[in-house]
């Protein structure tokens, strides 16, 4: 596999996937998030940290089974509930959603709807 | 094994260690997926290693008719419920394990707990450490009782980096109130993200209920699995305390007019019109339990209200006094689970009011209902008279 690509979807704040994201339809539900309503669906998702619930692993991999997921998820710190979340989605249908860590200033530079391609090893590149 | 290994690639550890409990999430159905992971867990013949509690489901065992949603989602929630304790894990089902007289680690000892206000309060309250494990790794951690040794589990990461202060102008009769911590919780989250804050200005010895409605709403906000209260939480005796003698990044006010925002913010409805009350999230314990009661009293509630209280099962049958003069005023005491994670919920052509920013935090998304914040007295009062019934003077509203 050589990586994948997607739109850059830039959050304005952080989202946790439980309770943010409907994973049948891979809509943003958050009532609180600025961007309530946005489809995650195949996009790199970029925002600066995961939050809350320690369910969005689940709904990570239950929306790669229903193929809602976005593309892959880029943040400015490590969140080990997003990476278990895309281990599983692979353990168990062969795909996985690449959660990657940039430093703050790359991570502020994307702009929304930029086309990246996420590789293997974690390179993020504009496409 | 193999999750956990991986988990310790993703935070950069290069040992791990035992632990001695493990408070298990995945219990809740999100959809197939979390029955495709169970089941190769219980395929592969895997049980727990540990002691091991579970977190709430996606229904009432003990009394399943309160579900009002889909017969089968809730068919896949039961079922999913009982491959966890075929693993061996015990049938808890609540949020709060904590408030289990036997399922209370130590300060200091290494568990895996999953949840997200059970890890705020397992690290700030009871000084126990725990990492935030997500779903997934904590039946891994629990099964194999090995986690990496990495984050809140050192002693290093669990010193407060930020300092945030109550400002002058929050008066003392607000920062004694029960209502002020769920508030004061969103604006510690928004604050602090993940990082581990002291939060100074508090009056000493707050009591477990108020330090869990303020981790629980941290933990809605942000990513917060701990925070140190001067004088109250255990790694925090005094601010150097919970400095380890070291220099803050940054030393912040929270004034009242932040607060009222906060508060503001975790109300959605408009109007005065009420459908729903729910109260208990996370848990109520025993002492909630008891204070509710003491809060209606001899009164009712009103006949188009549907007022709810989730608790564990455990402290349910531990207060059949409490739990016998709530359900004699019509309120509706729900275990097992929660009623913003559940279709539970009769009506919502109206606000449902409650007295926790968690569940205010997420209803409006998960069950799509609006929703009126306020303090457990202005909740009790409302479900009474049957509209939203407000009493702004602690706030100092006009």
């Amino acid at each position: 596999m050589s990586g994948v690509s997607g739109r850059a979807l830039v959050l304005d704040e952080p989202l946790s996937l439980w309770g943010g994201m409907d994973p049948a339809t891979g809509e943003l539900i958050d009532a609180h998030h600025p961007q309530r309503g946005a489809r995650l669906t195949g996009r790199v998702v970029v925002m600066p940290s995961g939050r809350g619930s320690s369910s969005s692993a689940s709904v990570l991999a239950e929306a790669v089974r229903a193929r809602t997921a976005p593309a892959a998820i880029l943040l400015c710190e490590p969140d080990l509930i997003l990476a278990i979340g895309s281990a599983v989605a692979e353990e168990l249908y062969g795909v996985a959603v690449p959660i990657v860590v940039l430093p703050a200033d790359r991570l502020a530079a994307i702009r929304d709807g930029t086309a990246l391609l996420i590789g293997r090893d974690g390179s993020v590149k504009t496409a | 094994m193999r999750l956990v290994l991986r988990a310790a690639e993703a935070t950069g550890a290069t040992e791990l260690i035992d632990v001695s409990g493990a408070h298990v999430d995945s219990c809740l159905y999100h959809g197939e997926a979390s029955l495709d992971f169970v089941d190769r867990l219980v395929d592969g013949g895997a049980r727990v290693g540990i002691p091991t509690t579970l977190n709430v489901g996606a229904v009432d065992l003990i009394h399943p008719e309160t579900y009002r949603g889909d017969p089968r989602t809730a068919e896949r929630g039961r079922l999913l419920m009982d491959r966890y304790r075929a693993l061996g894990a015990r049938p808890t089902f609540t949020c709060a394990p904590y408030q289990l007289a036997d399922s209370r680690p130590s300060l200091g000892e290494q568990v895996a707990w999953g949840e997200s206000n059970a890890i705020a309060f397992c690290n700030s309250v009871l000084g126990a450490r725990t990492n935030r494990y997500g779903d997934f790794l904590d039946i891994a951690a629990a099964i194999t009782g090995r986690v990496p040794y990495a984050g809140l589990h050192r002693t290093d990461a669990r010193r407060a980096t930020i300092v945030l202060r109550l400002a002058p102008d929050v008066p003392d009769a607000l920062r004694d109130a029960d209502v002020l911590f769920p508030v004061l919780g969103i604006v510690l989250g928004r604050r602090a993200g993940s990082a581990v804050a002291a939060i100074d200005g508090l009056a000493r010895g707050q009591s477990e209920d108020r330090l869990k409605a303020l981790g629980a709403a941290a933990a809605s906000s942000g990513s917060v699995a701990m925070f140190h209260v001067v004088g109250s939480t255990p790694e925090a005796p005094t601010l150097e305390d919970a400095l380890h003698s070291g220099q803050p990044n940054a030393v912040e006010d929270i004034g009242l007019a932040e607060l009222r925002v906060a508060r503001d913010q975790l109300s959605t409805a408009r109007g005065d019109r009420l459908a729903a009350v729910s109260l208990g999230t996370p848990h109520a314990s025993a002492a909630q339990l008891r204070g509710y009661a003491a809060l209606i009293g001899e009164r009712r509630v009103h006949p188009d209200v549907h007022c709810l209280i989730s608790t564990g099962r455990d402290v349910l049958v531990s207060q059949p006094q409490a739990a016998g003069r709530l359900r004699d005023a019509g309120v509706e005491l729900l275990v097992d689970t929660c009623s913003y994670i559940a279709p539970i919920l009769r009506r919502t052509d109206g606000a449902a009011m409650t007295d926790s920013a968690k569940w205010a935090h997420y209803a409006p998304g998960n069950v799509g209902v609006d929703v009126a914040f306020g303090s457990a007295r202005e909740c009790i009062d409302s479900a009474v008279s049957g509209r939203v019934v407000r009493d702004g003077s602690l706030w100092g509203d006009a």
